[in-house]
């Protein structure tokens, strides 16, 4: 297996706070890496730090290639980024948004080809938005948005794919609908994936590994049932938590329920619970 | 990577007629630039109806027919029978006027266009980062130093409006990368403001020049001749064609700087090509023109709101609907209290506006500048 993503002491410095401390990582090809960890854990901070969105120490090598050594558009040919909120231009339809994608392949001045439309065009198809294409974005569901702004990664043709928590703004059906469909794409055209994840019985389900970020260093990593240990997540999610084994195999992470029942039975009204507490 | 995707069955079924009839109108720009046609259609025509109607009325009515027969004549393609003396109202008189109005106006808009993408921000105007402060300051200092209506008031003013911008870039350069553009918006403002204060103190220092001063920087296309017109146009049709080029870059930066360098553009080179090109046309413009404002904000925020938020339909149909729109407001400023003439600033502002607020109005909830 090939080393997709290789990151070599990637820190990151917010004025006098470390947000990404000395992360040493490889991604292998075709591998899908899933990054969980708190609020403010430094997953976000990473992913844009591999795109070279932002100021970092250390270097990130993607498919051999050192990208701090490479043009805006070289890069944008290798990696696509899809941030947590992407921001959608008023009155831009589907298709133009979708070919925005094509941007890393077309000169400063030139403008699509009836070929890079017609790329756009069967991405749609693919990912089931062939109808909504002269849509307005403002219009659509928020899964249909999702798949769009996948659309948009999708047209840059990079290897290598991040994604912000692709699905934090679905309901849990579209959440599942959407991995479902990055998982398929991934397959398709041998993508690696890194997402940042922050339901973690989801990232069980669909990375191949998981990398656990606490105060932006990398205290665990690898398969979903080696780092999701309840004593490793009570010391880094700051949160006590349960992992469960459901009956198909799959992990399943959820608060603990000790707190609510006892809550549920007594009697006690809100503010005089707390007090005892 | 493959280039095609793997085709659904849906696809498969009549993928093959699509890709037929895709390749027959390949040379047809067949999925969105569509879309700035008729705009640009309806823009081209307006200009040539205001270009016509600007030539014809004056203090000595020329007939359209009159008007076309003269151009026919000095193009050397007819002779029909013109008389000398609206063939020289035509050709010496109104034409240059005519042209020059359509040049500044279009430079304005296209510049203004281009800075509310490039800065995203829709009050952005070409004036936004000092061009106006240095050309009024430059044309200043040559009127009170007694040489208006000289060669050197152009120059003056064109190469204080570069230097405003210069000055401005460079003390907006430093800063986080991530806010530059702000930190250069903010430069500009604290430039313009200084350099209109020197303009001031110059002014009040001149009591008997302030009324030259102030004709200056109210605007005018009184004095205009072939000359200005040879002179201005290679600037405004190299920024012209620069800042059109953009069209696809600047929708590109409508996602977001981030996401923008995310997809392979570097906002801050195409920041420096457009504020360039800008810089250049606007200051020719303005050396020629004096300081004619809102031309630069009504024009694209019309074609945004009547047609489509797409630099490449606001960028293309701003430049000639900004020809337009100057050639009928210069038409004003010099019919409405013939044979005074009242300041076209005066009239891009009278006239715009409230146009500009009707279509506000009438597409309200429309589409903003991003």
């Amino acid at each position: 297996m090939t080393a997709a993503i290789v990151l070599d002491d990637v820190t990151v410095r917010f004025e006098s706070t470390v947000a990404v401390s000395a992360v040493e990582a490889t991604v292998t090809s075709g591998e899908w890496v899933g990054l969980v960890g708190a609020n403010g854990a430094g997953k976000t901070t990473l992913l844009r730090a591999i795109a070279h969105l932002e100021r970092h120490h250390g270097t990130v090598r993607v498919v051999d290639q050192d990208l701090g050594a490479l043009s805006h558009r070289r890069r944008a040919q290798l990696v696509a980024y899809v941030p947590q909120k992407p921001e959608f231009p008023s009155d831009m339809s589907v298709m133009e948004y979708t070919l925005l994608g094509r941007t890393p392949h077309l000169g400063y001045f030139a403008s699509e080809s009836a070929r890079d439309r017609r790329y756009c065009r069967n991405l749609l198809e693919r990912l089931g938005m062939a109808a909504q294409r002269d849509r307005r974005i403002s219009t659509l569901s928020g899964g249909e948005t999702q798949r769009v702004v996948l659309a948009r990664a999708l047209a840059q043709e990079a290897p290598i794919l991040l994604l912000d928590e692709p699905t934090s703004a679905l309901d849990l059906g579209r959440r599942v609908e959407v991995l479902e469909l990055v998982d398929e794409l991934r397959r398709e055209r041998q993508l690696t994936v890194v997402s940042a994840l922050h339901d973690l019985t989801l990232a069980a389900e669909f990375a191949d590994r998981l990398m656990l970020l606490a105060g932006g260093a990398l205290v665990a990593c690898g398969a979903p049932t080696d780092v999701l240990h309840e004593s490793v997540l009570a010391e880094h999610l700051g949160a006590p938590v349960r992992v469960l084994q459901a009956p198909d195999g799959g992990l399943v992470v959820v608060p603990p329920a000790r707190l609510r029942r006892r809550h549920a039975d007594t009697d006690v009204p809100d503010a005089a619970r707390r007090h005892h507490a | 990577m493959s280039v095609d995707l793997p085709a659904a069955p849906a696809a498969a079924r009549d993928g093959g007629e699509a890709v037929e009839v895709d390749h027959l109108l390949s040379w047809l720009p067949v999925d969105r630039v569509a879309r700035a046609r008729v705009p640009m259609l309806l823009a081209t025509a307006f200009l040539v109806v205001a270009m016509l109607v600007g030539v014809s009325v004056g203090p000595v009515d020329v007939p359209p027919v009159a008007v076309v027969g003269t151009l026919l004549a000095h193009l050397g393609l007819a002779h029909p029978h013109v008389s000398a003396v609206d063939q020289a109202i035509v050709w010496q008189l109104r034409l240059p006027r005519v042209v020059l109005a359509c040049l500044v106006g279009a430079m304005l808009a296209a510049g203004g266009a281009a800075y509310q993408g490039v800065f995203r921000n829709p009050l952005a105007d070409p004036y936004l980062l000092g061009v106006a402060a240095g050309a009024g300051l430059g044309a200043t200092v040559v009127i009170v130093s007694g040489h208006y209506a000289s060669q050197v008031l152009p120059i003056a003013a064109f190469v204080g409006a570069v230097g405003a911008v210069a000055m401005t870039y460079v003390l907006g350069a430093t800063g986080d990368v991530r806010d530059s553009s702000r930190s250069i918006v903010l430069a500009g403002v604290a430039v313009a403001a200084l350099l209109t204060a020197v303009q001031t103190y110059l002014q009040q220092q001149h009591a008997p020049e302030i009324q030259q001063v102030y004709n200056w920087l109210l605007g005018s296309l009184s004095v205009a001749n072939w000359t200005d017109v040879w002179l201005i146009l290679p600037y405004v049709a190299v920024s012209g064609v620069l800042l059109v080029a953009h069209r696809r870059v600047l929708d590109v930066l409508r996602v977001g700087e981030d996401e923008a360098r995310a997809l392979g553009v570097n906002p801050e080179r195409t920041r420096v090509l457009v504020v360039g090109a800008a810089t250049l046309g606007t200051a020719a413009a303005v050396s020629v023109s004096g300081l004619i404002g809102f031309v630069g904000i009504i024009v694209p925020h019309t074609v945004r709101l009547a047609a489509s938020s797409s630099y490449r339909v606001v960028l293309p149909v701003s430049m000639v609907a900004g020809g337009a729109f100057l050639v009928l407001a210069d038409l004003l400023a010099r019919t409405v209290e013939a044979p005074a003439e009242v300041p076209i600033g005066v009239i891009t502002a009278l006239v715009g506006a409230p146009f500009f607020l009707f279509v506000l109005r009438s597409r309200r909830g429309g589409q903003g500048v991003r």
